[in-house]
């Protein structure tokens, strides 16, 4: 499959998610963890749950820091199978020199979309004793694509490819054409400087934000408030984030293990109570996505099933978000 | 300052090895007020040597003493007769009079009984500050407050929060770990001086 060409109808990227967004629909994201292996099957196998029914699948980089499959290798898989990836690239593995190398290879491997985030604690995954870069932050890796991708340039000024010494003669700039995504998250502390810490991701170019998984719903109206507020949902669009679960003891877990989630104790309650809890956790999932639909600013949704992929056509479809729009040309999906 | 913790016994004896006259050198400035490797630390130091050594029927001597600053070199002639005597030197101090003193002593067996952390101020007696958040301390360690929840409250509180939403530009590494051997030369002091401007 042909790389999709920016350019085109006046798109940046020429990326599905993109062409999605600038169409005005309300877009649908998945998510899906690379295998703990080498397996390429493993993605090829979860990639059919997600073809037709999403716009385009993230593919996470190392999440909780446990070493799994490289998001830019899975992206490859992804592609070849007809999905459209968003690769992650956190601040946690690589350097500025190692970043900006990927960020190029994954261009040239035909990804259009990159989500930007710090990466979580190296303490939290099944290398503790590793040793954490962060060369750059995650505002920093914003600014840096859209560097290579507006003005060819890397983060130290040079071209890509160098430019000529001689200034007058020609320069055969090669831009990197990645979308630009960045992670929000509504429910950490202090809660009025998540606001402020969006705005600034918004200001270093994001094209698109993904939120953290929402179940308090109170909460997440609030913030959209003061970020309508600040007119951030007409600089960037807004992809509101949706975990489904299995069970009460995944909210349990969560609400007790990861930093920077705030699920309401009816919920652990409603979940508990549930005859058939699977099928609970998908009524609560599409009943948030359209709680979320009917906030001013949300531009679509994010849906993260952990190791529960063949749920996503029954939410996508109860959640009436099928079929989703195609446009022709190379990233059209079938 | 800089901030060490003591090394596990057991990792300063395997260290020692079959050594058996050793000095334990304390150093009177950072490791002494983070608590870790001052006079009092390094007494308690030599008396587990001994201990252990006569428990397990081994003959050691254990000599004392203490510096000023092991990180200069004006006060490191007191220690030539110490070391002279010594199999091995126990340094108490950071990482940099741990590598001064070898620097200065290169026939000298010098080894250190702490492990040098990161630089930080002294908040409370027993507690120093690190790095994400949930109300208010660092998700790394629950027990710890988080530096950026501190940040956010004093600029607030100074009405300066707009200084959040600037962008940092990307930061030269350089004066940090990353950029190899790294000296400072105060220019009025050795103006002139061969030595040192060289």
């Amino acid at each position: 499959m042909a790389p999709p060409s920016p350019n085109a109808d006046g798109l940046v990227v020429g990326s599905n998610l993109e062409r999605v967004l600038r169409a005005g629909h309300f877009a649908v994201c998945g998510e899906m963890g690379p295998p703990q292996s080498s397996n390429p099957d493993a993605i090829r196998r979860s990639a059919q749950h997600f073809l037709g029914k999403v716009d385009a699948v993230n593919l996470t980089d190392n999440q909780t820091a446990i070493v799994r499959m490289s998001s830019i290798a899975a992206a490859k898989l992804c592609i070849d199978c007809g999905l459209e990836p968003i690769i992650q690239m956190t601040c946690r593995d690589r350097n500025r020199i190692a970043m900006q190398s990927d960020l190029m290879g994954a261009a040239a491997l035909g990804i259009r979309n990159v989500l930007c985030i710090s990466g979580d604690h190296q303490c939290f995954g099944n290398h503790p004793e590793a040793r954490g870069v962060y060369d750059i932050d995650s505002v920093q890796l914003i600014a840096t694509v859209r560097g290579m991708r507006e003005r060819s340039e890397l983060m130290n000024g040079e071209g890509t490819p160098p430019r000529p010494r001689d200034p007058s003669k020609p320069w055969a700039n090669v831009p990197t054409p990645l979308l630009v995504g960045a992670a929000a998250n509504p429910f950490g502390d202090p809660f009025e400087f998540r606001v402020v810490r969006l705005a600034k991701k918004i200001a270093a170019g994001a094209d698109f934000v993904q939120t953290q998984a929402i179940y308090d719903l109170p909460r997440f109206q609030r913030f959209m408030d003061m970020a309508r507020g600040r007119g951030l949902h007409e600089k960037a669009a807004i992809i509101a984030g949706v975990l489904p679960v299995k069970s009460h003891k995944a909210l349990l877990y969560m609400k007790s293990n990861v930093a920077g989630m705030s699920i309401p104790d009816e919920l652990v309650a409603r979940m508990q109570s549930a005859q058939n809890a699977e099928e609970e956790g998908v009524n609560v999932c599409v009943e948030i996505i359209e709680a979320v639909r009917r906030i001013e600013g949300v531009r679509g949704v994010h849906i993260m099933p952990p190791l529960w992929e063949k749920i996503v056509p029954e939410i996508v479809s109860r959640a009436g978000l099928l079929p989703r729009p195609t446009f022709g040309g190379p990233t059209e999906v079938k | 300052m800089i901030v060490a913790d003591r090394k596990p016994f057991e990792e300063i004896l395997d260290i020692l090895g079959d050594a058996e006259r050793i000095l334990v050198s304390a150093c009177n400035t950072c490791v002494t007020v983070c608590l870790v490797g001052g006079r009092r630390e390094a007494a308690l130091l030599a008396s587990q040597l001994r201990i252990h050594a006569q428990e397990a029927g081994r003959t050691i001597e254990v000599r004392e003493n203490s510096l000023e600053r092991h990180c200069d070199r004006e006060f490191l002639d007191a220690l030539t007769e110490d070391l002279e005597w010594a199999d091995v030197m126990l340094s108490t101090a950071c990482g940099v009079g741990v590598n001064l003193v070898s620097d200065v002593n290169p026939t000298r067996r010098i080894a250190p009984a702490v492990n040098t952390t990161f630089l930080g101020a002294t908040d409370v007696p027993g507690r120093w500050p690190c790095g994400g958040s949930q109300e208010g301390n660092c998700e790394v360690d629950k027990e710890t407050p988080c530096a950026w929840q501190d940040i956010i409250e004093r600029l607030d509180g100074q009405g300066r929060s707009a200084e959040l939403e600037v962008f940092e530009p990307i930061k030269d590494w350089r004066p940090s770990h990353a950029g190899g051997r790294r000296r400072r030369i105060v220019e009025e002091v050795f103006a002139g001086d061969p030595e040192v401007s060289e």
